[in-house]
């Protein structure tokens, strides 16, 4: 697994490797709206090492957020004490996300289609769904405002869909401009961070593309975990494992408790906020 | 000035009525549950409720079989998972259907501002390409007159009670509020008749003393309602954290109905109040969420005479 270059010869999990690859996406990134769970240890990561200026943005209307614990919920009141502003959910929604000052959101969901679009809504029929989901929340909004989206989520066949039930945040829609024609602000979906590998929609067709598998996963592995016959980027290279500098921040300082980073895979139903 | 001052029974008696649409605000925070126990036990039937954030109180309040109708925009456990008793209300109509009107956050907040300023409707850059607006004839899409693009709309909510929590209030309802600031001044604005919950009632000169924090006037204040720890098992800025060993605790007991009604029936139906609630949680949980302290540096208003 090592080869150098600061790479852990320690064993680490698929959240581990998930949290560490979202971190790495966000270098040079100045404002992030992000949630609880592994996406905010991730941007925490960040901070601490290739996003310095990094601006943490809850839904819950804080910009600007350094708690001094792990939050555990989007409204923790940790995040309010020292965060830079706190503001209502009219000017969040409005001034913040809809003025366009959100470069990079993380959102996930239960199901997602090879264009990026995301469902947390309803399995099943909407008007008599198997399962009924949280519902948007704000993601239709963030999906649509926010000027880049990096997708979170466990790379499973039962998520990752031919046809999602209900599209709740738009992503690329039906791939190429589509965007473009309905005047959306945001460019949508620019990378799909999984715990297998990496993936972004850098072609003419805006279609989700496995540009880098994680050390150890196997093509064979990530296609079983894909309801559609994935499609391969010109070039990929292989996710880096994490380093031992990696490693420490969260194990020590960000998830002490392994709270999130050593969580097991779960079923896509079980979104958080 | 009139003293606006009511116990919680006085006020959900007054104020909140079957068939009522009812808000309680606080997006995942200031969240009422000593006003959502009150209409439990006082048996309010047929409610509309309104959040954007359901929580656990609309879990319990729809267990208790209080509601018909939601309108709301994320329905979960904070952090924690799904909420079941919605879940068993909308997959398996336990103890009775809901029906559900759903927005996005910003969709609700335009619904409350449109109502709060009193618009025919509020654009907001949402729902373009989702399928939120097959599934609800209330979100629309306009053309600008200025011809520069298409908009969503959504039209004004003005429920018939809103019921917010905040830190203090003077006996005529002006309200301070600091933390996450929600939607509370707007729903507060939009609603026909507005309850006040806070943990202290202060003299109005310490409301006069820092007004940039008056988030609530009591003009709109129809009722003010001290109830210390109100917002319990949910939390008030300053005041007590969040527990969250009970909001865990709903998560294992919700995912069986029966255990529901024996927990509503103990801790909602077999107490006299909020008051006696939080007796029963105990001086223990108290101290476990009670914060430390972190004091903003005093601003000075200057006197100008």
């Amino acid at each position: 697994m090592s080869e150098g270059n600061g790479q852990s010869e320690r064993a680490y999990t698929p959240s581990e490797m998930m949290i560490v690859s979202s971190a790495r996406a966000l270098a040079g990134v100045r404002t992030v709206f992000v949630g609880v769970g592994q996406p905010n240890i991730a941007c925490n990561l960040a901070r601490y090492t290739v996003a310095p200026d990094l601006e943490l943005i809850y839904e819950s209307g804080v910009y600007g957020a350094q708690p001094l614990r792990l939050p555990l919920s989007i409204g923790d009141p940790t995040l309010v004490t020292g965060a830079t502003s706190v503001v209502s959910m009219a000017d969040l929604f409005g001034l913040y996300l809809q003025r366009g000052l959100v470069e990079v959101a993380l959102v996930g969901g239960a199901q997602i289609d090879r264009y990026g679009n995301l469902n947390s809504s309803v399995i099943g029929s909407y008007r008599h769904p198997k399962t009924r989901l949280p519902g948007s929340g704000g993601a239709c909004e963030i999906a649509i405002n926010a000027q880049r989206l990096f997708i979170i989520m466990q790379l499973k066949k039962r998520a990752f869909v031919e046809q999602i039930d209900f599209l709740t945040s738009p992503g690329h829609m039906g791939g190429g401009d589509s965007r473009q024609v309905l005047g959306m602000p945001g460019r949508g979906p620019a990378l799909v961070i999984t715990d297998m590998a990496l993936f972004d929609f850098a072609n003419s067709e805006r279609e989700m593309q496995l540009i880098s598998p994680y050390p150890g996963v196997s093509l064979e592995q990530i296609q079983a975990e894909i309801g559609w016959r994935v499609r391969l980027a010109e070039t990929f290279v292989q996710t880096a494992a994490p380093s031992e500098e990696e490693l420490e921040l969260i194990r020590v300082h960000l998830d002490p408790n392994g709270m999130y980073a050593k969580k097991p895979r779960e079923a896509p139903g079980q979104i958080k906020a | 000035m009139t003293d606006k001052r009511l116990s919680m029974k006085e006020a959900i008696a007054e104020y909140v009525q079957d068939g009522m649409s009812v808000a309680i605000e606080g997006f995942t925070a200031f969240i009422c549950f000593a006003a959502g126990h009150e209409i439990i036990r006082q048996r309010r039937r047929d409610l509309t409720l309104i959040r954007m954030t359901p929580d656990l109180i609309y879990d319990q309040m729809v267990a208790a079989g209080v509601a018909s109708k939601m309108i709301f925009s994320y329905m979960g456990n904070p952090g924690v998972g799904p909420l079941y008793c919605l879940r068993r209300a909308v997959e398996k109509g336990i103890p009775a259907p809901l029906e559900l009107e759903e927005y996005s956050h910003y969709g609700m907040v335009g619904r409350y501002i449109a109502g709060a300023t009193r618009l025919p409707f509020y654009p907001l850059q949402s729902y373009l390409g989702s399928d939120m607006p097959r599934v609800n004839e209330q979100i629309k899409f306009i053309e600008s007159p200025f011809g520069n693009g298409k908009i969503a709309v959504v039209p004004p909510l003005n429920p018939d009670v809103a019921i917010v929590q905040a830190q203090r209030a003077d006996k005529q309802g002006n309200t301070h509020l600091w933390g996450l600031l929600g939607a509370q001044k707007e729903v507060a604005f939009a609603a026909r008749k507005v309850i006040v919950v806070v943990e202290e009632i202060v003299d109005e000169s310490v409301i006069r003393a820092d007004p940039n924090r008056t988030i609530i006037p009591g003009l709109i204040v129809d009722a003010v309602v001290q109830a210390p720890y109100g917002a319990y098992p949910s939390y008030v800025q300053g005041y007590y954290d969040r527990d969250n060993v009970f909001y865990l605790e709903w998560d294992a007991l919700s995912r069986d109905a029966d255990n529901v009604q024996a927990w509503l029936n103990e801790w909602v139906h077999g107490v006299a109040d909020h008051a006696a609630y939080i007796e029963k949680v105990g001086a223990e949980t108290l101290e476990r969420i009670k914060p430390g302290s972190a004091p903003a540096a005093a601003v000075d208003y200057g006197a100008y005479r």
